[in-house]
């Protein structure tokens, strides 16, 4: 079967690979790329852990294919941390528990992600409607959600610090 | 699993797609629109097309406009956009909060309007929107384009008046004036609703002078409820009235694992009922 040449931004590395049409962006990104961050689950667009940003919005990976994301910019788990410094969310899911055996994790985050991008202060209700699109069946949700509020909080206060620095 | 191989082709026109499809006619050819119900089902292998034409690259499918009194959304418009939109809030309210029902934001941010009405799932929010609002569905072929009234659109669970060989291309939406309201009993937030209420009306004075209801997950297509919409015109609408409209109609849901018939009789009338009193409270404030 043909082979397509797909060129990705993925975080902010540009990539390119010849896969089959029918293989998965999340099995791209795993094999091709070995972002192995991002989980593969349900295959069917329920669970969410394949949870990844397209172009700065939350999608399935599991049910887009990666012809589908050519030309796109990508963003993993992968990208999150500055080297050895942990993305706020990533510490505060670490310093609440917001994790027990880590399968949703990865998708967790980049829809925590999301989340905060269109709504920096977000209240625990909204990040629990936010977050009813990954299933968790560890954690109950309640440490997730305080996760979620407390980077938001962070990254509040560095935004606001870093442009009072700037005035 | 993972889906069989098929060839892919991403045309950057209508016409290139129409004749891509013309070309594989007598293939398993199927276009690819967001992909959020085709791609689970290639993944468990309950489709297996041959050849996949994506639209994503279409320009001309991914706008917002409005003519006059109508509002224009091309097939390809991702369902969280035309959620966000001011255009959409607008022309159509009741189909800017029937999206807020359609599964999760990651599932509307790459699922398109024109994918769910192609899909036509019984279950689904925007076919019973479309219908409750007279929507016209614009289908392109070999032969042009013509339009559909939503009345005619939805034959069979999954099943259209998109012929072989075309491709639905616009959802044109009247504008209505009045009260809207879109309401859904599901499970869990996200699910498949058991039921779903499209619901528009228009007051003159204290009297109802048009209704439209439409309701999702009730038969193999989205229904309009007409002994309702006829109980409520020229009426007051007190709370009697009401309750006798939502019970007007025959609903023939069938039983599933959710409910017996007569439980998913019982939810839809009162989700029928609650869709008609939204619809009135926002009609009463607007007036």
């Amino acid at each position: 079967m043909d082979r397509h040449e797909v060129t990705m931004i993925v975080n902010g590395r540009p990539s390119t690979v010849l896969v089959e049409a029918r293989k998965l962006l999340v099995d791209v990104l795993r094999e091709d790329l070995g972002l192995t961050g991002t989980h593969v689950g349900c295959e069917h667009g329920v669970c969410g852990t394949c949870t990844v940003l397209l172009d700065g919005r939350s999608i399935r990976s599991c049910t887009t294919f990666a012809v589908q994301a050519d030309g796109a910019q990508i963003r993993t788990v992968e990208g999150l941390a500055d080297g050895a410094q942990l993305h706020p969310l990533q510490d505060e899911f670490w310093d609440k528990q917001g994790l027990q055996c880590g399968y949703c994790t990865p998708g967790m985050l980049m829809r925590a992600c999301e989340i905060i991008d269109q709504n920096p202060d977000p209240t625990p209700a909204q990040v629990r409607e936010g977050i009813a699109s990954n299933l968790c069946r560890c954690t109950g949700y309640q440490f997730i959600t305080e996760a979620v509020c407390a980077a938001a909080a962070r990254m509040r206060a560095d935004s606001e610090s870093s442009t009072g620095a700037q005035a | 699993m993972k889906p069989p191989p098929f060839h892919y082709a991403a045309p950057t026109s209508v016409a290139e797609a129409v004749e891509l499809l013309a070309a594989h006619a007598d293939d398993e050819a199927r276009v690819l629109a967001g992909g959020q119900s085709l791609v689970p089902l290639m993944n468990f292998r309950l489709a297996q097309p041959t050849h996949l034409i994506d639209l994503r690259r279409v320009e001309e499918l991914a706008r917002i406009r409005t003519e006059g009194d109508t509002l224009v959304i091309g097939a390809m418009v991702r369902q969280s956009v035309a959620e966000h939109s001011a255009e959409v809030a607008l022309g159509a309210p009741l189909l800017a909060e029937a999206l807020g029902y359609v599964a999760h934001t990651p599932i509307r941010n790459s699922g398109t309007i024109g994918g769910s009405i192609a899909h036509a799932d019984p279950a689904a929010e925007l076919p019973a929107v479309a219908l409750a609002l007279d929507a016209e569905l614009v289908v392109a072929g070999p032969e042009g384009t013509h339009s559909v009234a939503a009345a005619d659109f939805f034959r069979g669970p999954f099943s259209t008046a998109i012929g072989p060989g075309e491709i639905l291309t616009e959802v044109r939406i009247p504008r209505r004036a009045g009260g809207h309201a879109f309401v859904e009993f599901a499970r869990t937030h996200g699910s498949f609703a058991l039921v779903g209420v499209a619901a528009v009306i228009e007051l003159a004075g204290t009297t109802v002078a048009k209704a439209s209801l439409a309701l999702s997950g009730v038969g193999p297509t989205p229904v309009r409820a007409p002994a309702a919409e006829q109980a409520l015109t020229g009426s007051d609408a007190d709370a009697d009235a009401v309750r006798a409209a939502a019970a007007a109609d025959v609903l023939s849901p069938a039983a599933d694992v959710h409910g017996d018939v007569e439980t998913r009789v019982e939810i839809a009338r009162s989700y029928l009922r609650r869709g008609i009193e939204l619809a009135l409270q926002r009609a009463q404030d607007r007036r």
